[in-house]
């Protein structure tokens, strides 16, 4: 629905370097990369607000690079919000619907029902400047899909909050895509925004979209030593939940909390234990698993291996894995905390 | 407690202008309420008011005027980097270092017969030297104003035009309004241009000098006191108007 085809940019110090991707209907598609990478200008070029050196963009087949941002009616929400100050919060809201001249009543109906949603509907009569972060968020949010764009572009939705907003926010706009449907293009430094957000994910580095593809490929098997640096190289095991197991094909990992559904847990590679016969004390999950190869990084070693569907990296020691005559094909037992892993 | 001496010293410095700028504005009201019957005399002299009037009406017409053309010139200026911006940037603030007599004679040369003693040659001659208030207070409102604003108007489907109405302009307002009250004053505290436009159709301003010229100190300066009191009267009124509008709760 939205492709993206070699765009290039200089524009102040950001750098845009052929960036190609798309983006599919009803998808959440990420853009991860550390700030300064470029991610804002990529969305502003998208909406329409500033113009590629080159490339074009595409919404739904056509060819919207020569389109002012009016024309394009992409709903941008900016990393500061942008709320307007002089309006009250249901002004701010209905504004895109004034603009297409929709029926009073119907802009009355459609504000309502966004809101109620959101759950700010007992903030409608306020200026935007006495409300909270993460109210201003879900407001920015509210007037962005009021107008039921085709894509949204969200800027780091979730920087301005502080650590509870967020976490609780970070949860809602799941429920929101789910009963509001929307397809969004979000771009962010966060990590743990793309893992429990992300359908699929676009790495960008130094203006450049390094690796695409699906959150779970993208974290296991990251294209370069820059983008596995970048992402912090954790272990992403993605299965069904119910309670506190995690179901991943045929074995059950034991959750630190109860959840349900399809969920991503996270797990680091210093947490993982090795040994060579099963161990049965406070390491809660443990599974038999192959050595698929090993990492020499000086004093430590990373340990790639494979316990069924799941492929886990590991660090030890040099020095232990001599003593438990680690080598390709062996076959070990790997063990960790349910408390270190980290539930998306 | 240490004192912080520093501020206390500049503090007494700085007093020296307010009482500089206070000293002849309360002078002039003391010695004329010495003269009361004078200023009595002279806010019932027909000449003396309807000058006043043109005063007032001239000015406001030249706020006015730099308001439809100042206002999208300051936007202009604060949203867009072009070749030259800064030589227009020193245009604008050109009439400020200009002596207003030379304004006058500029713009005599210039316009000469369509504005020599008529009412389009008072207002010619204000709008020269008043304009830069609007046009800079403007550009800095619109520069105040986040351009993320803007861009997220236009997503939501407003056009430019509709943006710079619904979104910039209002934002904007109390800037661009005190440059407006600026102009205002500016213009009606004009005389050295006006004097030689336009002597006729005269102006409180250069009733003043001419009442001075030929009778005198004590003649002119229930004049003064009345231009004074209405012309500060108004400033401060729109002025408190305007900081009330920016400050409401919002």
């Amino acid at each position: 629905m939205l492709r993206v085809e070699g765009i290039s940019k200089d524009w102040r110090e950001f750098h845009l370097r052929d960036v190609t991707f798309d983006v599919n209907r009803g998808e959440h598609f990420i853009i991860l990369g550390p700030s300064g990478a470029g991610k804002t200008v990529l969305l502003e070029i998208i909406a329409g607000i500033i113009e590629p050196d080159s490339g074009r963009v595409y919404l739904n087949g056509s060819d919207v690079t020569d389109l002012p941002p009016e024309k394009r009616g992409l709903a941008y929400v900016p990393q500061n919000y942008a709320l307007f100050p002089n309006m009250s919060v249901y002004d701010n809201i209905a504004f895109g619907l004034k603009v297409r001249k929709v029926p009073k009543g119907e802009i009355e109906r459609k504000v309502r029902r966004v809101s109620e949603v959101l759950g700010i509907e007992h903030l409608l009569h306020r200026k935007p400047r006495t409300l909270s972060g993460g109210e201003q968020q879900r407001v920015a949010l509210a007037r962005a899909l009021v107008v039921e764009p085709p894509l949204i572009l969200l800027d780091e939705p979730f920087a301005n909050l502080d650590v509870q907003t967020r976490s609780k926010l970070l949860a809602e706009m799941k429920r929101w895509r789910r009963e509001l449907g929307f397809t969004a293009l979000h771009v962010t430094h966060s990590f743990e925004e793309a893992v429990s957000l992300g359908d699929r994910v676009g790495v960008m580095l130094d203006g450049s979209l390094v690796q695409v593809g699906p959150v779970r490929e993208v974290f296991s098997r990251p294209a370069n030593e820059k983008v596995a640096r970048f992402l912090g190289f954790e272990n992403i095991i993605e299965g069904r939940a119910k309670g506190r197991k995690l179901i991943v094909g045929g074995l059950e990992i034991e959750l630190p909390v109860e959840v349900s559904g399809r969920v991503r847990v996270g797990i680091r590679p210093e947490d993982i234990v090795i040994s060579l016969k099963p161990v049965h004390s406070s390491v809660r999950n443990e599974f038999k698993a192959i050595v698929k190869s090993i990492e020499e990084l000086g004093p430590l070693v990373r340990v790639h291996l494979s316990a069924g569907e799941i492929s886990l990296s590991a660090f030890i020691t040099r020095s232990s894995m001599l003593e438990l005559g680690i080598e390709k094909g062996k076959e070990v037992y790997v063990g960790f905390k349910a408390s270190a892993l980290h539930v998306f | 407690m240490r004192r912080d001496y520093t501020l206390y010293f500049f503090a007494a410095l700085g007093s020296f202008m307010i009482v500089y700028i206070l000293l002849p504005l309360g002078m002039i009201y003391a010695k004329q309420a010495g003269d009361f019957g004078a200023f009595l005399k002279t806010i019932h002299d027909p000449v003396v008011l309807s000058a006043v009037k043109r005063s007032l009406l001239t000015a406001t017409a030249t706020a006015l005027i730099a308001l439809l053309f100042g206002v999208p010139l300051g936007y202009v200026l604060a949203r867009k980097d072009f070749p030259g911006k800064s030589f227009v940037q020193a245009i604008v603030d050109v009439p400020i270092v200009i002596p207003h007599s030379v304004v006058g004679i500029m713009l005599l040369v210039t316009y000469s017969t369509y504005i020599l003693d008529n009412y389009l040659g008072i207002i010619s001659a204000m709008l020269f030297v008043s304009a830069s208030f609007t046009i800079n207070s403007a550009k800095d409102g619109f520069l105040a104003v986040d351009e993320k604003l803007e861009a997220v108007a236009r997503t939501l489907g407003a056009s430019h035009l509709r943006t710079f109405f619904s979104v910039s302009l209002p934002i904007a307002f109390p800037s661009i309004a005190s440059g407006a009250i600026m102009t205002w004053a500016r213009a009606i505290s004009e005389v050295g241009a006006v004097l030689i436009v336009a002597y006729y159709p005269m102006t409180a301003q250069v009733l003043i000098l001419e009442y001075f010229n030929n009778y005198g100190l004590r003649a002119s300066r229930p004049i003064a006191v009345l231009m004074v009191t209405i012309s500060l009267g108004i400033f401060v009124l729109l002025r408190w108007l305007v900081g009330r509008a920016s400050n409401a709760p919002r």
